[in-house]
């Protein structure tokens, strides 16, 4: 790896941190970059599905996750792991990222983990290859194409800082602090950055000062180099070495903060828990003054730090090592923006002619377009054209629920309704508030129940036992009349539809294994349309290459349902106006079908 | 931060705590008590379960986090012969020794205030051994001889046997490496137990997270009764919330020597605990002419360095430097007041003695995501509460901070001190970080 991250990088940023987030969507956008950075989130208590942020004056939803590991499997090109858990989890997020793969580098942002457990997290992520930035750490950034979180402050402040383009300095410190800093004084005094690292304050960090300017020396953007060391540790010789053997040739600019611990002999901690002398060679005092010896540009104090960079850059300059870098276009992110109040996903009306899903709708409305209500459906409903047997399915289903007599209870409700004088909607409505778990819902039981039992293997004898645990009924199963030998047609048909058109139809082959034990204990317990339905639904969306999450998703957000509304409502309105038409007067039940049994209220 | 030191008696709890789960092996008595005088020595006597304080010859010595206190000649364990100190003897000697100052070989000097006492244990010389363990590097290290006491610092080199335990070594390598590598003058008979007790002791060491932790010496008696007449130990406190219940309410005690905080320094500690942010503070000199109140703890060294550099350059010393401290993590505006007063405060407390102007430091690097506008509204407020006391004591005022919200914050700071007739300059990012201090101090 010579670049720690390009313009294509992308991330996944553990935990929802909103404003972090912004701040690396409004850099996007001011570097022009095609993607955001950020392709999913890891909110393992938000029950969200998407976090809504500004892409300049736009709004983009970025997906939230509960798990690092379903964001992966979502993202895989995210190699990328922001790991901005509290110490108390941040271990366990690296270990676990590291344990699943395909990340090339971990930041971790968090102060104060348990030093064991810090060592033993750098140690798993340097013997898999991936690059640790942190722990206790502002972060990295690549200028031009990749930022993370708040490095670099504000977009104002980058923007001044040279941030926005890479420049030709490779900056390396320990501090978040004096990054923003150094950087400022880079650009000021130089041409910017071309890939900058804060390592982190904590006594181990993942990566460190030699393992980023390696790096760096090898990226062709990189220069020269800056370090901003601080006292202890013994980081800053490993550099020395590598000037020594030849594995870092570009000019260094060094300076290790904290000369000042030399007046004060114990007891106060200078700087980052990283930062205290346990032996003369570890002082500020003693690093620079080695660093110095061993060619590297070290400045009399940190207050001479940006003329020796100035100097350093205006030589190559000079020498024609370094050019001009020309200044690339921005886009400028508006000062004020406003949050959307709706998202809508299905269709859009502010073109030339409203669009289901892209699709116009004059090229799915007439009969000379082939295409059909269940196509319809498929592109409002599900945002996908499905293949013709799914949509034709759709209109089978649609159909053979559309009407079942006067005397169904939905039925009745609005022919009460139209006869009291009530417009059309208000009738239908009331038929429709009607249906639920005991009227058409057995759609919805049926899909659930018999798909839980599948997923589960449950040979049916166990399943009809589960059943019974639960104390419900086998929705789907059990007919009034109806019986193998006296079957339901609309079942037939369907079943006839599925057999000949459906690439397969495992779970209705499971159901009729159940339904072959059930008729064998009483003949009317046999599949009735509301469970073939529901099965077959599920039959489709599999072949259709849903997940099984997805489907479970239809049916908890209640979508087989809707299938039984749509197609009814059909019905309904046909005896609204059934009534309509035949000026039937004000409904009254007669009272001589009524038990009335009321008894004088109880004194208490 | 991080690494902490703990009293010598409250590694010895730990030790007994864990003893079966780690020494089923061993046997170890754990006679020890802690107290602040003679008198509490006494009183502990008479409770049930320390009746050996008057049973047995005592040894007393201070646990203080400083070692070599054989050498500095504050361990009593005779009064004419050794073994025949009692309690008595024990209780009159931490009376005095807390009666005065005491300064050690090293110049530390202050009060003793807190001692151990245990009883006298009778061994020979051949009993005695070393054993330790710490980090270095990336790597545990097992340290390891057959003497112990004072002698084996001198000669380090011939006399202790290293064991390098990298992070990711298994137990199996681990206990191997260690048995290979016991100290050969280690006579024979003795060990088998040795090796078994330093794997223990290293796993003990591991698993309860400490930074450091040394026996010097450990004295194997017979039937595996083992004596810990000294030990030292630090824990790495960032594993607090992972061994709380271990732990248990462990105290963290300042080094011998150092002032114990003052109040001003305890408050800001205080409030640091209590914030999501970082406030931070250590008086250097309170009669110090220049006072620091940085954002930032990589800013706050940088500040300290060049005080110390363009001090020494004008004249000055060291001495100028008052305090070392940063605020940052985005501090509420009472946060950072209350931390600005505290400073403002200590300030004008003394005249210099010089007859100088006080000089007061409000510098910070380009802030990540620190609002600076608000926390500069903090220090108004504190400005105008006390620009009455900062003008009696001359104070110059030199700014200098980026970050969000800058131009504001730098802006209503340069408009508070103007409208409260305060001396101030101030800078933006477009100045270097420390040119402040230059300009303060070239003067």
């Amino acid at each position: 790896m010579e670049k720690l991250y390009t313009k294509d990088t992308q991330a996944i940023f553990w935990n929802n941190n909103k404003t972090a987030i912004q701040r690396m969507l409004d850099y996007d956008y001011t570097i022009q970059r095609k993607t955001p950075s950020v392709a999913a989130i890891v909110a393992p208590t938000s029950g969200n599905k998407f976090e809504k942020f500004f892409y300049g004056p736009d709004e983009v939803m970025i997906p939230l996750y509960k798990t690092t590991t379903a964001a992966k499997k979502e993202h895989a090109n995210a190699e990328v792991l922001l790991n901005f858990a509290s110490f108390r989890t941040a271990y366990d997020v690296t270990m676990e990222a590291i344990e699943l793969g395909g990340f090339s580098s971990i930041m971790v942002t968090a102060e104060g983990i348990p030093e064991r457990l810090a060592r033993k997290m750098n140690n798993t992520a340097r013997n898999a290859g991936v690059t640790v930035i942190g722990p206790a750490t502002v972060g990295a950034i690549a200028p031009g194409a990749f930022k993370i979180a708040n490095i670099g402050g504000t977009i104002e402040n980058i923007v001044n800082s040279k941030l926005h383009r890479a420049g030709s300095c490779g900056l390396v410190t320990r501090s978040g602090g004096l990054f923003n800093e150094l950087s400022n004084i880079i650009a000021i005094n130089a041409d910017g950055i071309a890939e900058g690292v804060a390592i982190g304050g904590d006594r181990f960090v993942g990566s460190v000062f030699i393992d980023n300017m390696l790096r760096m020396e090898k990226n062709p953007e990189v220069k020269y180099m800056v370090l901003l060391g601080e006292v202890g540790g013994t980081e800053e010789y490993k550099i020395i070495e590598a000037i020594k053997d030849g594995r870092i040739t570009k000019p260094v600019i060094a300076w290790c903060i904290g000369t000042i611990a030399k007046h004060f002999s114990t007891g106060v901690q200078f700087g980052h828990a990283g930062a205290s002398a346990n032996a003369d060679a570890e002082t500020a005092a003693a690093k620079n003054k080695a660093m110095a010896e061993a060619g590297i540009y070290v400045p009399a104090s940190f207050n001479d730090l940006p003329a020796t960079i100035n100097k350093v850059y205006s030589d190559m300059l000079a020498k024609g090592i370094i050019s001009e870098i020309p200044e690339p276009k921005m886009s400028l992110v508006p000062k004020v923006r406003r949050s959307k109040q709706f998202i809508c996903t299905i269709s859009d009306d502010r073109g030339e002619e409203c669009t289901y899903a892209g699709f116009p709708i004059s090229s799915v409305a007439t009969p000379d377009t082939g295409k059909g209500i269940g196509d319809v459906i498929s592109l409002l409903w599900f945002k996908k054209q499905y293949p013709q047997w799914a949509t034709e399915f759709i209109e089978t289903v649609i159909k053979t629920v559309a009407d079942h007599g006067p005397a169904v209870s939905g039925a009745h409700n609005a022919k009460v309704t139209a006869r009291a004088g009530k417009s059309v909607v208000e009738s239908l409505v009331t038929g429709l508030l009607t249906i639920g778990p005991r009227f058409g819902g057995a759609i919805d039981g049926a899909a659930k129940y018999f798909k839980y039992a599948d997923d589960n293997d449950l040979d049916p004898k166990a399943f009809l036992k589960y059943m019974k645990g639960e104390g419900v009924p086998i929705p789907g199963i059990g007919h009034r009349i109806k019986s193998l030998k006296n079957p339901d047609l609309r079942v037939t048909g369907l079943m006839n539809y599925a057999a000949e058109h459906f690439p397969s139809t495992p779970l209705l082959d499971y159901a009729k294994s159940v339904e072959a034990l059930t008729t064998s204990k009483k003949e009317n317990l046999i599949l009735n349309v509301d469970g073939t339905i529901g099965i077959l639904m599920v039959d489709m969306w599999r072949a259709l290459g849903y997940s099984e999450s997805e489907i479970n998703e239809f049916i908890e957000s209640g979508t087989l349902n809707a299938f039984f509304i749509v197609g009814r409502s059909i019905g309904f309105i046909g005896h609204v106006l059934d009534e309509k038409r035949l000026a039937m007067p004000m409904y009254r039940h007669p009272m001589d079908d009524i038990l009335y049994d009321v008894q004088e209220a109880e004194k208490l | 931060m991080a690494q902490k030191a703990i009293r010598e008696y409250d590694g010895k709890t730990l030790f007994s705590k864990q003893w079966e789960n780690y020494f089923s092996g061993f046997h170890y008595g754990f006679k020890s008590v802690l107290v602040k005088s003679g008198a509490e020595l006494l009183a502990k006597a008479e409770e049930h379960g320390f009746e050996w304080l008057k049973q047995e010859p005592l040894v007393a010595k201070p646990d203080m986090l400083f070692g070599k206190r054989g050498k500095n000649d504050l361990v009593l364990f005779k009064t004419n012969k050794p073994g025949d100190v009692t309690l008595a003897d024990a209780a009159k000697w931490i009376d005095e020794k807390i009666s005065h100052t005491t300064t050690l070989l090293t110049g530390q000097h202050g009060t003793l205030s807190h001692f151990i006492v245990e009883p006298f244990t009778p061994h020979s010389q051949e009993q005695e051994y070393y054993i330790s363990a710490t980090c270095v590097g990336e790597d545990d290290v097992l340290y390891m001889s057959a003497e112990g006491g004072m002698e084996v610092e001198e000669g380090w080199d011939e006399k202790v046997n290293e064991v390098v335990v990298p992070i990711d070594m298994s137990d199996v390598d681990m206990e191997h490496a260690i048995k290979a590598n016991i100290p050969a003058d280690i006579p024979a008979e003795n060990r088998v137990v040795f090796e078994s007790f330093a794997i223990a002791f290293f796993k003990f060491y591991r698993d309860m997270n400490f930074a450091y932790l040394e026996i010097n010496p450990i004295v194997m008696l017979d039937n595996n009764e083992m004596a810990i007449l000294d030990l030292v130990a630090r824990l790495d406190d960032t594993a607090g919330f992972l061994m709380k219940d271990v732990w248990g309410d462990i105290e963290y005690p300042t080094a011998f020597g150092m002032e114990d905080q003052s109040p001003e320094e305890k408050a800001i500690a205080d409030a640091d605990s209590k914030s999501g942010a970082s406030l931070k503070l250590t008086i250097l000199n309170p009669m110090g002419r220049v006072w620091t109140m940085v954002a930032g703890g990589g800013a706050s060294v940088v500040y300290a360095d060049t005080i110390a550099d363009f001090a020494e350059a004008n004249g000055g010393s060291i001495a100028d430097l008052a305090n070392y401290g940063e605020y940052s993590g985005g501090p509420t505006t009472s946060e950072t007041k209350f931390y600005a007063d505290t400073i403002i405060d200590l300030m004008t407390r003394h005249k210099d003695p010089k007859g100088l102007d006080k000089i007061m430091i409000i510098g910070g690097a380009i802030a990540n995501f620190t609002d600076v506008a608000k926390t500069f509204t903090g220090i108004i407020q504190s400005f105008e509460e006390n620009a009455e006391k900062m003008k009696e004591h001359n104070t110059k005022i030199y700014v200098r901070r980026g970050g969000p919200n800058y131009e504001k914050g730098l802006k209503d700071i340069k408009e508070a001190a103007d409208r409260l007739g305060l001396c101030i300059e101030v800078y933006g990012p477009e100045t270097h970080v420390t040119d402040i201090v230059r300009m303060a101090l070239e003067k």
